[in-house]
């Protein structure tokens, strides 16, 4: 019963394969192959930016759901590579902080080489409730603090979210800003300052 | 004539909308302003014009009009045809959308070189983009028709195929996909409201307004453009004019939008 259920199933997959001639897999490495041709480097955005690395491989085969061994067995890379600050403070200026989750600037063609990047966070966050002009990608960081407290663990996991957050979470919408060189270690104490300082606008 | 006050109403436009989506936004007051001055009139209609003409004159090398050109429903025939487009054209023996295809129809019929007619596709005040004017022209002739693209031929049915898997690929620095940001419902930039690309409605929404009239910018956009510019803020390189990754990812968000009726020219800020 089991098995001839099963027979039916490859079937129907078959079939559904035969209408476009296409498996998926084949679709997807169509897809890359023409990628790689029809794109061009320009400015800082090289051509090597289509080459995927091993998380938006599985990422990308699995449609965002990984297996449970493949994602932990990723996340735990990702986090062995995330470098937490060398003196362990992790804490900067609330006040550049939100300069830099004002700034959506950065690492697009139209952007200078060596010029600063931004974090880019009030496209995807609801930060300081100063600021009406957030996105909703993200959930709303507002009160992050003050829920959360300030304690050397909420620091760490701070500094680590938003210095790579798919060691969280492996296919996270949300950018490896650290891992990828986005965003310096200064500039990122300065993020955690913004979202725990009790004087910061985001707690205050 | 309208003209002075549009373009006066779009040059105040662009000055309070001059910063991207990248920076800063208006409040939300101000867009209202912004959708009052917009109800008097789309500045598009001059680029349909400019294309009409530009459809009729002999040009180039060949001394020839595009009046023979065949979009899909027979030469010379432009009503209707955006409405089925992309689609696959058996003398390129390619799937093709309206941009692509006006550039092989620039070379073939009036004998320019592709090079030269794709080198600036995308116009500013000092080089205004004949494939815009064109392309404006000819979307403007399916205005009010459904949207009915085929994805019957093999070759459309690889090009939608393809061109999902495109939309959904993750990759740059910052992992992002179409998807990232037109993936779910409800959701917005800033203060830009973010289609849901992958449902029908979102598609039919979305697409069905484009091309359009960019206000802050000042031209009219085409969409080729949208998705160059997305690329752009999706931090990847640079996707080349007209190119077959183009076409497919057009004619997934195309065949997403059938059953919509098509709306464009429109404007946008
Ligand atoms: C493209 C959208 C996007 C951008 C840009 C972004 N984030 Fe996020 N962020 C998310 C999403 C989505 C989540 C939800 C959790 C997840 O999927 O990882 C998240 C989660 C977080 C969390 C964890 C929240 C919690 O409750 O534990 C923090 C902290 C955070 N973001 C901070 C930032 C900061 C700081 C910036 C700017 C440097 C930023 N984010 C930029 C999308 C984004
Ligand atoms: C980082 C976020 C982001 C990514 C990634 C992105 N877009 Fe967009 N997209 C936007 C924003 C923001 C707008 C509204 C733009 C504006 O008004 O300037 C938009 C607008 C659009 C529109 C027009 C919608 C309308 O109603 O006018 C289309 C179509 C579109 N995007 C398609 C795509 C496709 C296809 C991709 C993948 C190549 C993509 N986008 C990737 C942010 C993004």
């Amino acid at each position: 019963m089991n098995g001839k259920l099963i027979i039916l199933g490859l079937g129907a997959l078959a079939l559904a394969g035969c209408a476009t001639g296409m498996s998926e897999a084949e679709s997807r490495q169509k897809a890359l192959a023409m990628m790689k041709r029809d794109f061009q480097s320009r400015g800082i955005a090289g051509i090597d930016r289509l080459n995927e690395d091993e998380v938006q491989k599985a990422c990308n085969e699995y449609h965002n759901n990984p297996p449970k061994e493949v994602a932990e067995r990723l996340q735990t890379a990702q986090m062995a590579a995330i470098k937490f600050p060398a003196d362990g403070q992790l804490l900067g200026d609330w006040k550049e902080g939100e300069k830099l989750a004002q700034s959506g600037r950065g690492m697009t063609w139209s952007d200078s080489p060596g010029s600063p990047n931004g974090g880019n966070c009030y496209n995807c966050h609801q930060l300081s409730p100063k600021e009406l002009s957030y996105g909703t990608i993200g959930p709303s960081l507002y009160r992050y603090g003050k829920i959360r407290g300030n304690s050397p663990e909420i620091q760490r996991y701070t500094y680590g979210r938003i210095y790579n957050a798919k060691a969280y979470s492996l296919c996270s919408n949300m950018p490896r800003f650290g891992h990828v060189g986005a965003l310096t270690e200064q500039q990122i104490k300065h993020l955690v300052a913004l979202l725990l300082d009790p004087q910061s606008p985001v707690n205050h | 004539m309208r003209k002075p006050h549009l373009v006066a109403a779009a040059a105040l436009a662009a000055a309070s909308w001059a910063t991207l989506a990248q920076d800063k936004d208006p409040t939300i007051a101000e867009i209202e302003k912004y959708r009052e001055m917009l109800a008097d009139g789309n500045p598009a209609e001059l680029y349909e014009a400019r294309g009409e003409e530009l459809w009729k004159t002999r040009r180039g090398p060949n001394n020839a009009s595009l009046e023979q050109c065949d979009l899909g429903l027979g030469p010379g025939v432009v009503k209707g045809a955006y409405a089925r487009m992309p689609r696959y054209f058996a003398d390129t023996d390619k799937v093709q959308d309206l941009e692509s295809r006006l550039v092989t129809c620039m070379t073939t019929l009036q004998g320019f070189k592709a090079e030269d007619v794709t080198k600036r596709p995308y116009g500013s005040e000092d080089h205004k983009s004949d494939l815009e004017a064109l392309t404006a022209y000819v979307v403007g002739q399916s205005r009010g028709m459904k949207m009915n693209v085929s994805t019957a031929h093999p070759k459309e049915r690889e090009a939608f195929e393809i061109g999902k898997q495109i939309f959904y690929h993750r990759g740059g620095p910052y992992d992002f996909a179409c998807a990232t940001c037109h993936g779910e419902d409800g959701k917005r930039i800033r203060l830009q409201d973010l289609p849901n690309l992958t449902t029908r409605k979102g598609a039919q929404l979305a697409y069905t307004a484009w091309p359009a009239y960019r206000v802050s910018q000042g031209e009219l956009r085409t969409m080729q453009w949208r998705l160059w510019d997305c690329f752009r803020q999706q931090r990847f390189p640079e996707p080349k004019y007209g190119s077959d990754a183009t076409v497919a990812l057009t004619m997934y968000l195309a065949a997403s939008a059938n059953g919509g009726v098509y709306n464009g020219p429109g404007i946008k800020r």
